[in-house]
């Protein structure tokens, strides 16, 4: 961590409500879901090394909550940082969207819309980008297809 | 009747002219359909719509043990089935903290060069396809045979051969594979010439290719544009050289960087680096062990510790990534597979409008789209 020191630093400036840890392999920044957008742009204009590349941008379903897990890197340092919020409302389940800052994540959301059933607010063009509208939302756990039934068989 | 009622009535100006390239459209490549909204030959805006082929491969995966998940990364890309194998492999071993030995990684690392080869072979011949250069089609192809048979030599397929396993390979090379390998650089380094004279100072390809699409770095890095694309555009983004993998840190090569970002400077980013790639199989070749074996020692049943994995690989067309989160169940508990040309695909709405339809043709070569990636 000694070597992200100015790191530290900023996140404690700019993303005060932000909690910062080491993980396995990337630094991890989680946030409140209602403040996504605005640490998403803190985390983009840092002056030291901008975390311009969004690399990826999933859903993970924990059952009692939903996680948007972000993977940032910089292309000037080429340091990838992971940003994280959970949804607690699985029914209206709703983030911001970040695709004002990143255009790639315009369809990573779609996406992630289609087969999770997050609404993303302030979206440009929220419409399933795979599947029919009314399938059901095939990567949430609880999610049960008639038609073809996989189940777990250990 | 009055000139704005011709424009209105007849020629019906104020009305969109939409035409559908796809879903089964030569230049596609695959089930893509593009909506595209002309007035006269030029392109007013241009919607791409996928799921053709949408196969839910993160839900199947979760219903299948990591050796099987393997299996399921071939059919993204399945020019560069290898690399996305190798993807899978590095975040299990990673995971485990395996260390697989020294030989496994130079085969895996020639494995994917001999594959960069291949599908840019193959892009090449259908990339001079498309603009109507029908003889770059017998001349890649039979080039890339040579590649095939030695895939086929030491793995019985040809294609989708899933050749890497947690720990190291199915089982060992051919005895052959060293020197095959060696010979078909020779070959190779022979034939590109002939490319060059036939395709890259082909007057009317210039024509066709130069200040077309142009893509500048910051729109690239913006719709995380990467591969040679990208590379195109000045992206520096090869995953090689910014987070090695493998042997890759030990190999002495260069990342093809161009600066126009128009098509033409995306096809020389992959000339040049099928070159590049010949110089990494000649090292790789030399330096390989020939003792060592071709696995490390694994438990029949994998089950990762509990937690988030994340590995890059760069594959043919850019940066593919998997996440993996595990519960410390031998299934994964979610799996996301970021393939790059899921995220290539969407720039060439923007690249595609102002430009003519031939135009857009030719850009979507050039972006060497491969339709299953971006559907999974």
């Amino acid at each position: 961590m000694e070597k992200n020191n100015k790191f530290t630093e900023f996140v404690a400036n700019a993303v005060p409500y932000g909690t910062l840890s080491q993980g396995a392999q990337f630094p991890e920044l989680t946030v409140p879901a209602g403040k996504i957008h605005e640490a998403a742009e803190a985390l983009k204009n840092y002056e030291e090394q901008p975390f311009d590349y969004l690399v990826s941008l999933t859903a993970v379903d924990h059952l009692e909550k939903i996680t948007m897990v972000y993977h940032l890197e910089s292309t000037l340092t080429h340091t990838l940082i992971v940003l994280k919020a959970d949804l607690e409302e699985r029914d209206n389940a709703k983030i911001d969207t970040v695709s004002d800052l990143w255009i790639t994540a315009e369809f990573h959301e779609r996406e992630v819309f289609d087969l999770f059933g997050i609404h993303f607010n302030n979206h440009p063009d929220m419409r399933r980008l795979f599947l029919e509208d009314d399938y059901g939302f095939p990567l949430r756990k609880d999610f049960k297809d008639d038609v073809n039934i996989i189940e777990y068989s250990n | 009747m009055s000139e704005e009622t011709i424009k209105k009535i007849i020629l019906k100006e104020d009305e969109d002219y939409i035409i559908n390239m796809g879903p089964q459209h030569p230049s596609t490549h695959g089930v893509l359909r593009l909506e595209v909204c002309l007035n006269g030959e030029r392109v007013k805006y241009m919607i791409p719509h996928i799921g053709y082929i949408h196969r839910g491969m993160e839900k199947m995966a979760e219903f299948n043990t990591y050796k099987q998940v393997i299996h399921l990364t071939d059919r993204m890309d399945y020019l560069s089935a290898h690399i996305n194998n190798e993807a899978v492999c590095l975040a299990v071993e990673n995971a485990l903290e395996v260390e697989v030995p020294e030989r496994v990684k130079y085969i895996r690392a020639i494995l994917d060069e001999l594959s960069r080869i291949a599908s840019h072979n193959l892009w090449w011949s259908a990339f001079g396809m498309d603009l109507g250069a029908l003889t770059t089609f017998f001349y890649g192809m039979r080039d890339r045979e040579k590649v095939l048979a030695i895939f086929e030599e030491s793995f019985g397929s040809r294609l989708l051969h899933s050749f890497n396993t947690p720990g190291g390979l199915m089982h060992d090379v051919h005895p052959n594979f060293r020197k095959h390998t060696m010979e078909f650089v020779k070959y190779f380094r022979k034939k590109l010439p002939d490319y060059k004279n036939l395709l890259t100072d082909n007057v009317i390809f210039h024509n066709r290719t130069k200040g077309i699409g142009v893509m500048d770095k910051e729109t690239a890095i913006n719709y995380g544009v990467t591969g040679p694309s990208g590379r195109g555009s000045g992206f520096s983004c090869d995953i090689r050289k910014v987070a090695p993998y493998g042997i890759y840190e030990k190999v002495v090569f260069r990342e093809i960087l161009y600066r126009e970002g128009d098509s033409f400077a995306r096809y020389k980013v992959r000339m040049d680096e099928m070159e590049e790639s010949l110089n990494i199989l000649e090292q790789l070749v030399s330096d390989m062990p020939e003792e060592g074996g071709f696995t490390a020692k694994m438990k029949p049943v994998i089950k990762l510790p509990e937690g988030e994995y994340f590995q890059r690989v760069e594959a043919a067309r850019g940066e593919f990534a998997v996440f993996i989160v595990s519960k410390g169940e031998k299934y994964p508990y979610r799996i996301k597979f970021r393939s790059p040309n899921f995220s290539n695909l969407f720039v060439l709405s923007k690249l595609a409008v102002g430009g003519i339809i031939a135009d857009l043709v030719a850009t979507c070569g050039s972006l060497d789209l491969v339709i299953p990636d971006i559907d999974r």
